[in-house]
């Protein structure tokens, strides 16, 4: 969406309304302000323009700008859905200053294309109240003297309390702090205070920052470099051993995993693993390594191993019940040995699809992103194997006499038909253009049985698959 | 007298076996039917004609079989050795568009062997491997009144003489039954089933 030079608003619907999420500065202008029903705002301002807001994206935004803002201080977190709160205590003194940090912040963000507001101060409260209310950096240990002009709004209070406290004449935190404590405890909750105490310090605050994803990576440096096949592999079920607690601790499984073998002359190979099914058990996955690893040129020895999982998924425990069938933990093995030979997704299996159409009566799915599909119902019977249709000569309704098909003269000794397929006309398909089939099943004299099609609206005969 | 083929003359378990002519899918399937279990069909991706699910699910259940697709014969015969040699699957359907070198035929051979599982190799006409324990011709044989009529003929038996056998499918019990020779069998052999 490119920027526009009018009122614009991003809506957002809620208790059944549509509400302005967000607008630019000259939709405020106008008179509109944020949580404002959409209709009310056509009403003030008719030339309006609008566009559904899209909050799962804008939260995943808010969380890559957590991790870009981790170059300034290790603990950041979001604040609300819209900002970030950093504790850049001890982290200053890096870009020179507060001030210094701040413009950095401000410079960087703007050349991105974002508008920013920003407050420095001793205290979360205090450091909202400023970067809502009024820019700037507080002075250390005087969090009321910036602070306390601003409207008792900057509190973080709800709506229902600020607005009663207007009424009330208290239009400011000097005010409010002024007013005896205990007049506020009974007139409103504990929150007023507890909001007053925590933007100046006297109540602690703390930030809860992101949580780093957990790295599944193991290594292991050697002091003699190695070279025997099972000398690697006592190295990798050593680091598979500490790889996979740590999964099942989280209870994850690999699915691809990436052992890299460095050498003595600084050259790395890989060994890379792909897995059938999600797995976390070193004696299952370390027999699987043996393929790659025997393929490794060990040259003048390896003095560093290193194991990743590239690729995760979850893994819970399941409770193994009587009923429940032992998964079939050798053929998921074999397809993994099998898919890291020929790749993982060359090992496929039929699943069945909801389409008269022979070809589309099933799809076929890589067998280790898939599980068996249900029941397989055939009404009518259907040739063991089907090909692209080949086209025969043939005039007329019914099958011809002679066929001539794969450089073979067959006579046609009895023939099933017809059966009429339509196209699905609601999916495109190039190969059913020639409209609808009428399928006939032959036996020829000479033994093979054919599945042929003519096709009435253009007209013309073709051989489709083949029964037994 | 009903006569269930593949309990009369079972294929030897731990084997390799080459069948050919244009037969040799149903063959392959009603094989994989009779011994039960996963199936793995091995061929090369660039081949033409798919296995059609909806024509074999009366023979075994499509969600038995995995399909592995190979770049060429020598992935397909690696894919066939290591999936012989696990003895995880009860089948192994091989689809070889070359023909096979007497090695190549034994390595599949020891690895059926180590593994206890039977392969079978689909070849075209005349390229089978010596080392192969039976090799079959299928035939479709053209009757009238019955859609499914075979003849399977062994062209090769390292263990025993050469025989053939005309057989049909029975859908209502799911199996292969011998039927008698032509010429011996009255003419409504089919209708009344």
């Amino acid at each position: 969406m490119r920027p526009v030079d009018a009122p614009f608003a991003l809506t957002h619907r809620q208790n059944n309304t549509e509400r302005i999420y967000c607008l630019n500065d000259i939709a405020t202008q106008h008179g509109l302000h944020r949580g404002m029903g959409y209709a009310d705002a056509r009403a003030f301002c008719p030339d309006l323009q609008s566009h559904p807001a899209d909050t799962p994206a804008d939260q995943m935004f808010l969380q890559t700008l957590v991790r870009w803002a981790k170059q300034y201080c290790p603990w950041v977190g979001p604040e609300g859905t819209d900002g970030l709160v950093m504790d850049v205590t001890g982290s200053t003194h890096l870009f020179g200053s507060e001030a210094a940090l701040l413009q950095d912040i401000h410079l960087r963000l703007t050349r991105a294309g974002l508008l920013v507001r920003s407050g420095l101060a001793d205290t979360r409260g205090a450091a909202w109240a400023l970067a809502h209310y009024g820019e700037g950096i507080a002075a250390p240990g005087q969090p009321l003297k910036a602070i306390g002009d601003l409207s008792v709004a900057a509190l973080r209070l709800d709506e229902k309390p600020t607005i009663a406290l207007q009424r009330l004449g208290v239009r400011t935190i000097a005010d409010l702090s002024a007013l005896p404590r205990a007049t506020i405890t009974r007139r409103f909750d504990t929150g007023v205070l507890l909001r007053l105490d925590q933007a100046l310090g006297a109540q602690p605050e703390s930030i809860s920052p992101l949580q780093d994803p957990p790295k599944y990576q193991m290594r292991l440096s050697l002091p003699e470099p190695i070279g025997l096949t099972q000398d690697v592999m006592a190295g990798t079920a050593r680091l598979l051993d500490q790889l996979c607690d740590r999964l099942k601790m989280r209870e994850m499984g690999a699915r691809v995993l990436e052992l890299t073998l460095r050498r003595v002359d600084q050259v790395s190979q890989v060994v890379e693993l792909r897995l059938a099914r999600p797995m976390h058990s070193p004696a299952r996955i370390l027999p699987l390594f043996e393929q790659g690893i025997s393929a490794v040129d060990a040259c003048f020895g390896i003095d560093q191993l290193r194991l990743v999982a590239l690729q995760v998924e979850p893994l819970p425990a399941q409770q193994i019940t009587h009923r429940q069938d032992a998964p079939p933990a050798k053929l998921d093995d074999l397809i993994t040995r099998i898919g890291n030979r020929i790749g993982l997704d060359n090992v496929q299996r039929f699943l069945p699809a909801d389409s008269h159409i022979p070809e589309r009566s099933y799809i076929i799915a890589s067998a280790a992103w898939s599980d068996p599909g249900g029941p397989w119902v055939s009404l009518r019977q259907r040739p063991l194997r089907l090909f692209a249709p080949e086209p025969i000569y043939g005039t007329g309704r019914h099958p011809p006499k002679q066929l001539r098909w794969r450089r073979m003269t067959l006579t046609v000794g009895h023939s099933t038909g017809p059966e009429r397929i339509a196209p699905e006309w609601w999916l495109p398909d190039e190969n059913w253009r020639l409209g609808v089939r009428d399928y006939w099943k032959v036996e020829t004299k000479q033994g093979w049985r054919l599945w042929l099609f003519y096709t009435p609206q253009n007209p013309g005969w073709f051989v489709q698959g083949e029964f037994a | 007298m009903a006569l269930d083929f593949h309990q009369y003359y079972p294929l030897r378990k731990g084997r390799t076996h080459e069948v050919f002519g244009p037969g040799a899918i149903s063959f392959a399937f009603s094989l994989a039917g009779q011994i039960g279990g996963s199936v793995f069909w091995i061929r090369e991706s660039w081949q033409l004609g798919q296995i059609n699910p909806a024509g074999f699910s009366q023979y075994i259940d499509p969600s038995d079989l995995l399909l592995v697709n190979s770049k060429d014969q020598t992935e397909v015969l690696a894919a066939a050795e290591e999936t012989l040699r696990s003895g995880v699957v009860a089948l192994a359907v091989v689809e070889l568009s070359k023909p096979l070198g007497l090695t190549a035929g034994r390595r599949l051979q020891l690895a059926a062997k180590a593994g206890k599982t039977t392969g079978l190799c689909i070849v075209a006409d005349g390229m089978g491997s010596n080392a192969a324990e039976t090799r079959w011709q299928c035939t479709s044989v053209f009757d009238p009144a019955d859609s499914t009529l075979q003849r399977w003929k062994l062209t090769k038996n390292k263990s025993g003489t050469l025989t053939a056998w005309d057989v049909r499918w029975n859908a209502e019990a799911r199996r292969i039954i011998v039927v008698s020779q032509a010429g011996q069998r009255p003419v409504s052999q089919g209708a009344t089933r």
